[in-house]
């Protein structure tokens, strides 16, 4: 009698929308008139779209320049030989000439490109400290054991920046040379080499350890830069703002590439007369080749470019938007054509029945 | 003592002994081995936390679930233990608590207890009428039990009883309900003890004032708990379905992992061993070969989420919620029981929508196992149908009840039409006086009267019951009997008829009769039985009368009602003086009683004159004729299994639409061997399928090239529509080697098969017959101890709740009060749930593939290092919070069409039955599809940043942007796919969707945020590249590209697919959605009439009465000891 002996009803459920599974709800129903209309509405919107994207990739101005050396492809390859095999190799320089005959449009952008350079390796991504790059001094002495083997140097000093990236800076440096007049004197064109990097990559996560004694070269006492940079971190530049861990150049490397093949920014040019663009003459750029990519089958290569309100050149959106809106189009017409034939097949069915 | 516990943890052992059983299970343990996998410096190519927060989570989830589950065990034991019960203690009865009643007390029940020990009757009692949970047969909800003479003899005597020291030996604790022995040594002399004398645990006592007992077992040693406590655990089809696509995905990955290792050590061996002045191999590794070993298992680190770790937990989290909704239902609620639906087992739902084949039972299930005096033919005039002046029928209404107030003993209840019988009550016609004291006399109900002038009956039988009160209603009144006396009150006066002998009914005989000695002095015969019996005992005299009441009978008998013909006959004393003799001869005789008792009773029963005949109606539950239409039309065939005899099954069968009077034939296998069964069934598949006898039948060929190794029987179509009715007897021999693939051939091709006469291990045995050889889903619902087998064969168990018996409750999947609430339980709710759980499914596969695979992709650019497409914390995030909500939204919201359309169209049923919306072939899609997306997510990105930036000149092609691109593209394509499969957009839908959306991107800052990365700044490395990347051109329009890509295949494919693969559901949901707009008034279906000619049922328990019972005396003394006790309790 326990069991039962309870008040009429106590057990009901409850009467209400969400238990009873009758919540008002919207039942949408993909039929022929929203599908059709719907892929030919997406199709013309993507033609039209990538027309847009096609057209303005294809309005902006590239030049570029392999100047990795291989052999007799530049002036280059004398430099490329000479550090053939030699780690670090010698320093060398040499330069790439060439001329617009029309004003390069600006503002123009210097880049640096490295193919088959895998900054996308696990291993190679990372191995840096992040902590020790925001400027924490304890990281600074500590450097994560992720580093290795750029954790400490020979002697047992941390080494800071620790890490497979940073040890492989890339380390070549480029000027540009404008001759006014066939046969004149070049003159240096201003090579806008501050805010290249993210403005959160330079202010937020890299940061340079507390000043000792207002000098940095204090602050880094005790560590030993990587094994493969001439000078350590805090004399990258003379700008007490961009050296350090802040310095420009080093922020930049330090953000990796997702793909083997990258850009890099180098430096703006949009100082004095070339505000405006490259204006036409002949130019030379003078390199100094420090950086080894021949031993791994890399390239590097030089590149002016400008740049449109979706970037730098790069064709694949704007094509991919026309193909595909192409292949909405055709497909919504095939899909019309099927629905008409079926459509009429399964009314006579409808009429058997 | 009688402690239960069925509870598993404490507070103390929970933690440990909870985590110990999850760990159990193939796939925590898969990502346990994966996290120490993640621990080893050398190959781990993701942080530890990616693998630990999703598993804290999802075990914590499955932690929470026990938790409850086993705080309600709880609560239950405590209650039960907590229950008090009066016990023996130094010479007085003492209240005290259920749990410390321990073996070897004495105890006292009283009546409406219940018992919670396995107590030995004891002490007093005679006959105690004992209502059990665990009934035995449906149809004997009562079970007598009797204590022992040695010690019934000493009363409620506490001085007696406290002296009382005898030593009872007996078996060990078992299951078996049935069966019990064991001595009781008391006084130097041995008792015999068998389970007539003993008071199981889960009874309740009735009709029985007290009794005391002796507890013999307690706690876990009882019959009930022994029984429940073996759950089998039941696997759902989907279950063992993704079991399997686990294991493939596993070799998947494998084999993947496989591929990039390889593909690894050739780039280290080409480009890596040059690119060492920038990365020098780690000092362990002195080839590629070493390095390519390393990367494998990074690889199966990385790729891991292949295998979807909230896979098993969100699959139980959805089937909880749909069992929440059954629980719920109000449209499976019974008021008059106050009982709703239940589910039981929270892991079976989505199985409940591809139910091919419902065993049920009859008696409870099909039928209410009330039995209503509906006609009944007197003296060749029938009573029962309402007439009005033209003599045509007319439909009864309640307010048209007879009322029978001139009758202060009426049963209130009970309720009949015809004026006409009432007049001829009280005109006085012999023959109906005589008709309806033969009633009220020939029986052995008993009766009971606590309140001067209430009548209870308590019958064997429920058509007995029905007979003696419909002759109460009309003013016979059967009042009190000793096993010498029947009290009637007859028209108001009260007379005692002495009570001579009781013929009592058995299966042969097929009628009882007793004999009395009126008050005049006179000694009449008054018979009952089955008219095919009655007819031939007639006196010639009454030809003529037979032929009308036969005429009747068949009136009866085709509107489904069970008949019996009421016949009497006056004795002369000499003659009965004579044949009593022999009767006190037969029945002490000591072999072959049964024999000799049957002859002397056939020298009397003959002569006899004809009453008249009697028709009861077996009422049918509600509902249940359109029950069975409906589920017959969403094509699932319905097999009765019931302990009842052919006759009554098949009526029933009639009524309730299983046959139907439209079917080409209906066979009946009667065989009483092997062979003849064997041959019966084939004449039976040789009318059906008449090639089926070929060599040359593609089903024969196909059985005799496999022979004895489990397989599937190919599905074969008749050539109309056939019954089948099987005994219980010709059914063992067709159970029996090869014959049951014979059997299972002729079952299967007929739209209804009965088997009547079964015993519980048939029931079992049917089930397991068709679950073997078919590959689809069984469910059997019951009411009755009987079904308790069948119930846990099956793989649904069902099981009618509110009834006298709740073992079949106890042990089934899913219980609620009314048969026709099956149709909703498996068309609404289970034909929900397995399409939300095949969307889910497929969904969820999907959106595992679409999000593992790129990792795959993006190996063959970065020199197959196992470097990961996404951040760390997107890769934590993912399963459990990004995409968790949606897909949980739309399995537990969505609906194709409501209850209503569903119920409409049973047709919309198929496609679960056939399995079709998730298999191996939609998993293949899934992962084409999860192939294709992950290679569009991929290369569009790519393509899109490649030597690109952005529009100030700064990097977009970076590692961290090309994640964050990709990323969130990965999350709006999986969005939008879901929302393409949602079909029913409820508020909490849109919340979730959107949500999940709005959390990413909140979670983007938050996690991007310059302050979480200067304080961590190796935990959280991305700083700055949500505000960088996310209001770049490149980063929308390569969304926007890449949504378009994913999505607008899906569409199409949805669009073409009706009409190239047209699905008969299709249509249907076509014409609803069209019904849905235009609305039109729901069909009337027109109830059909069931003409035609059935033969007859006779209206009997099919066990022994209890004549030897009441003429043994014994009620004599209990009816005494009732006056006795109750004014001294006064």
């Amino acid at each position: 009698m326990t069991w039962s002996a309870t008040a009429r009803g106590a057990h009901q459920p409850d009467n209400t929308a969400f238990t009873q599974q009758r919540l008002p709800a919207w039942q949408p129903l993909l039929s022929a008139s929203i599908t059709l209309p719907l892929f030919f509405c997406a199709g013309l919107a993507f033609i039209g779209l990538g027309l847009g994207l096609y057209y303005s990739s294809n309005g902006i101005v590239e030049l570029e320049h392999d100047y990795t050396g291989d052999a007799g492809s530049s002036n280059c390859s004398v430099c490329a030989a000479e550090g053939q095999g030699r780690a670090p190799p010698p320093p060398c320089s040499c330069a790439w000439y060439f001329s617009l005959h029309e004003l390069f449009p600006g503002p123009v952008y210097l880049y640096y490109e490295l193919s088959s350079f895998y900054q996308n390796n696990r291993r190679y991504g990372v191995s840096r400290d992040d902590a020790q790059l925001s400027g924490l001094p304890s990281a600074l002495r500590q450097p994560a054991n992720e580093c290795a083997p750029y954790q400490r140097s020979a002697t047992g000093l941390p080494i800071a920046p620790c890490g497979a990236i940073a040890n492989s800076l890339f380390n070549d440096t480029f000027s540009l040379w404008h001759q006014h007049q066939p046969a004149g004197p070049y003159v240096e064109v201003p090579l806008d080499r501050a805010a290249i990097a993210w403005w959160t990559d330079y202010h937020v996560k890299f940061r340079n350890p507390p000043l000792v004694n207002g000098s940095l070269a204090l602050a880094f006492r005790g560590t030993a830069p990587p094994p493969n940079w001439p000078r350590p971190v805090y004399e990258l530049s003379a700008d007490p703002n961009n050296t350090g861990f802040v310095n420009q150049d080093f922020v930049v490397w330090m953000r990796t590439a997702a793909l083997p093949t990258f850009r890099k920014l180098y430096a703006r040019i949009r100082q004095g007369d070339y505000s405006a663009g490259l204006p036409r003459g002949a130019y030379r750029v003078n390199i100094s080749y420090n950086y080894p990519v021949r031993a791994f089958g890399g390239h590097k290569l030089l590149i002016f470019s400008n740049i449109s309100w979706m970037g730098g050149k790069n064709p694949f959106l704007g094509i991919a938007y026309l193909v595909v809106g192409a292949l909405c189009i055709l497909v919504g017409f095939a899909m019309l054509v099927v629905y008409i034939r079926y459509q009429d097949q399964t009314d006579d069915d409808d009429d058997d029945e | 003592n009688n402690t239960i516990k069925t509870s598993k943890y404490n507070a103390f052992n929970f933690l440990p002994l909870n985590l110990f059983e999850q760990f159990q299970r193939l796939a925590n343990a898969y990502f346990l081995i994966l996290l120490f996998l993640q621990l080893i410096p050398q190959i781990s190519s993701l942080p530890w936390y990616t693998t630990v927060i999703p598993l804290v989570v999802v075990l914590s989830i499955t932690g929470v679930k026990d938790a409850i589950d086993d705080m309600k065990r709880h609560q239950n034991d405590n209650q039960v233990n907590n229950r008090s019960v009066l016990r023996l203690v130094k010479g007085r009865m003492e209240e005290d608590k259920w749990m410390n009643v321990q073996v070897g007390d004495i105890i006292k029940l009283e009546n409406d207890q219940p018992v919670t020990v396995s107590t030995l009757g004891c002490g007093f009692f005679l006959v105690a009428w004992v209502g059990t949970r665990d009934s035995d047969s449906a149809s004997a909800a009562v079970l007598v039990k009797q204590a022992i003479t040695c010690t019934s003899d000493m009363k409620d005597n506490l001085d007696l009883l406290s002296a009382f020291d005898g030593e009872v030996s007996c078996e060990l604790p078992n299951n078996k309900l049935h069966r019990f022995t064991g001595i009781l040594s008391y006084k130097g002399k041995d008792y015999f003890l068998d389970h007539d004398k003993l008071l199981l645990r889960g009874c309740v006592i009735r009709n029985t004032d007290w009794c005391y007992g002796l507890v013999i077992y307690t706690g876990p040693d009882t019959k009930l708990m022994q029984n429940s406590g073996k759950y089998t655990f039941k696997q759902t089809h989907v279950d063992r379905l993704m079991n399997i696509l686990v294991l493939w995905i596993f070799l998947f990955l494998i084999v993947m992992c496989l591929m990039l290792a390889i593909g690894h050590g050739i780039w280290e061996n080409k480009i890596g061993y040059y690119f060492q002045i920038f990365l020098p191999w780690e000092n362990y590794v002195s080839s590629s070969f070493v390095s390519s070993l390393f990367i494998f298992w990074s690889y199966f680190i990385v790729l891991n989420t292949m295998v979807p770790i909230s896979l098993y937990v969100s699959v139980e989290l959805i089937r909880l919620g749909n069992s929440y909704y059954i629980n719920w239902d109000q449209k499976m609620f019974y008021a008059p029981k106050n009982t709703p639906a239940q589910a039981r087992t929270t892991t079976l739902n989505e199985e409940l929508g591809q139910v091919k084949y419902v065993f049920s039972d009859k008696t409870g299930t099909l039928t209410q196992n009330i039995m209503i005096f509906h006609k009944c033919s007197i003296n060749g005039t029938l009573y029962g149908d309402v007439i009005d002046k033209t003599g045509e029928k007319v439909a009864v209404s309640e307010k048209d009840k007879i009322d029978f107030a001139y009758n202060k003993l009426a049963d209130p209840k009970f309720s009949f039409y015809d004026k006409t019988l009432v007049e001829a009550v009280t005109k006085g016609d012999p023959w109906v006086h005589l008709f309806f004291l033969s009633l009220s006399l020939c029986h052995t109900v008993m009766s009971e009267e606590k309140v001067e002038g209430e009548l209870v009956y308590q019958a064997q039988s429920p058509d007995e019951g029905a007979l003696v009160t419909a002759a109460r209603n009309f003013g016979f009144v059967f009042r009190s009997r000793t096993s010498e006396t029947i009290t009637v009150v007859e028209m108001g006066e009260t007379r005692v008829y002495q009570l001579l002998a009781i013929l009592d009914f058995n299966n042969v005989r097929k009628r009882m009769s007793v004999i009395v000695r009126t008050p005049e002095n006179r000694v009449m015969l008054f018979c009952k039985g089955a008219d095919t019996i009655i007819c031939e005992l007639l006196h010639p005299a009454c030809i003529s009368l037979c032929d009308v009441t036969l005429e009747h009978l068949d009136d009866f008998a085709s509107e489904g009602l069970r008949t019996l013909m009421v016949a009497y006959r006056e004795l002369d004393n000499k003659f009965f003086r004579t044949w009593s003799v022999k009767h006190g001869e037969a029945c002490l005789s000591l072999d072959n009683r049964e024999k000799k008792l049957s002859i002397v009773y056939e020298e009397v029963e003959k002569d006899l004159m004809l009453l008249g005949a009697t028709a009861i109606e077996d009422k049918l539950q509600d509902g249940v004729p359109e029950t069975v239409m409906t589920l017959s039309k969403a094509k699932i065939k319905i097999w009765v299994l019931t302990g009842d005899k052919q006759e009554t099954a098949v009526n029933i069968a009639y009524s309730c639409n299983i046959f139907e009077d439209e079917m080409d034939e209906v066979f009946t296998v009667k065989g009483k061997d092997s062979e003849t069964v064997r041959q019966e069934l084939r004449k039976a598949r040789s009318k059906m399928k008449p090639d089926s006898l070929l060599d040359s039948d593609p089903v024969n060929i196909f059985l005799a090239k496999k022979h004895k190794a489990l397989f599937t029987m190919p599905e074969e179509v008749p050539n109309g529509s056939y019954g089948l009715v099987i005994n219980g007897y010709s059914l063992a021999h067709a159970l029996e080697g090869d014959v049951e693939l014979e059997l299972l051939r002729v079952a299967c091709m007929c739209k209804g098969v009965i088997c009547c006469r079964m015993t519980p291990l048939q029931k079992a045995q049917v089930v397991e017959l068709v679950k073997r050889y078919k590959k689809v889903v069984t469910l059997a619902i019951g009411d009755g101890a009987n079904d308790v087998s069948m119930i846990k064969a099956a793989h649904i168990g069902v099981g009618i709740s509110g009834q006298e018996g709740m073992q079949a409750m106890l042990n089934s999947d899913f219980a609620f009060s009314q048969f026709y609430y099956l149709q909703r339980l498996i068309l609404v709710h289970g034909r929900w749930s397995y399409n939300r759980m095949c969307k889910f499914l497929s969904y969820f596969f999907y959106k595992n593939f679409a999000f593992t695979l790129v990792h795959f992709w993006y190996a063959f650019f970065n020199g197959f290092s196992a470097q990961t497409v996404y951040d760390n914390w997107f890769i934590t995030c993912y399963n459990l919070i990004y995409t968790s909500l949606p897909v949980l939204g739309m399995s537990l919201f969505d609906q194709d069409v409501n209850d209503t359309w569903s119920l409409c169209f049973p047709e919309l049923y198929e496609p679960g039955q056939l399995n079709l919306y998730f298999n191996k072939k939609e998993f293949m899609k899934c992962l084409i599809h999860g192939i294709y997306s992950s290679l569009v997510l991929f290369f569009i990105p790519m393509g899109a940043v490649y030597n690109s930036e952005r529009s100030d000149g700064k990097e977009i092609s970076d590692y961290q942007s090309f994640s964050l691109i990709v990323q969130t593209s990965l999350i709006w394509v999986v969005t939008t796919q879901i929302a393409l499969k949602i079909t029913y957009w409820t508020v909490i839908s849109h919340f979730f969707i959107w949500g999940s959306l709005g959390i990413y991107f909140c979670l983007l800052f938050l996690l991007y945020s310059d302050g979480l990365c200067q304080m961590f700044p190796n935990v959280f490395q991305f700083p700055g590249v949500a505000r960088n990347t996310l209001n770049q051109p490149q980063m929308w329009l390569s969304i926007v590209l890449i949504v378009v890509l994913c999505m607008l295949p899906v569409i199409g494919y949805q669009f073409l697919k009706p009409l190239f693969w047209p699905v008969s559901v299709d249509k249907i949901l076509k014409r609803i959605h069209y019904c849905m707009k235009h609305p039109l008034p729901p069909p009337i279906r027109p109830r059909r009439r069931r003409p035609g000619l059935r033969r007859s049922a006779y209206a009997f328990s099919h066990q022994h009465g209890f004549g030897a019972l009441i003429t043994s005396g014994k009620t004599v003394k209990s009816k005494a000891l009732k006056k006795n006790s109750f004014p001294a309790k006064k």
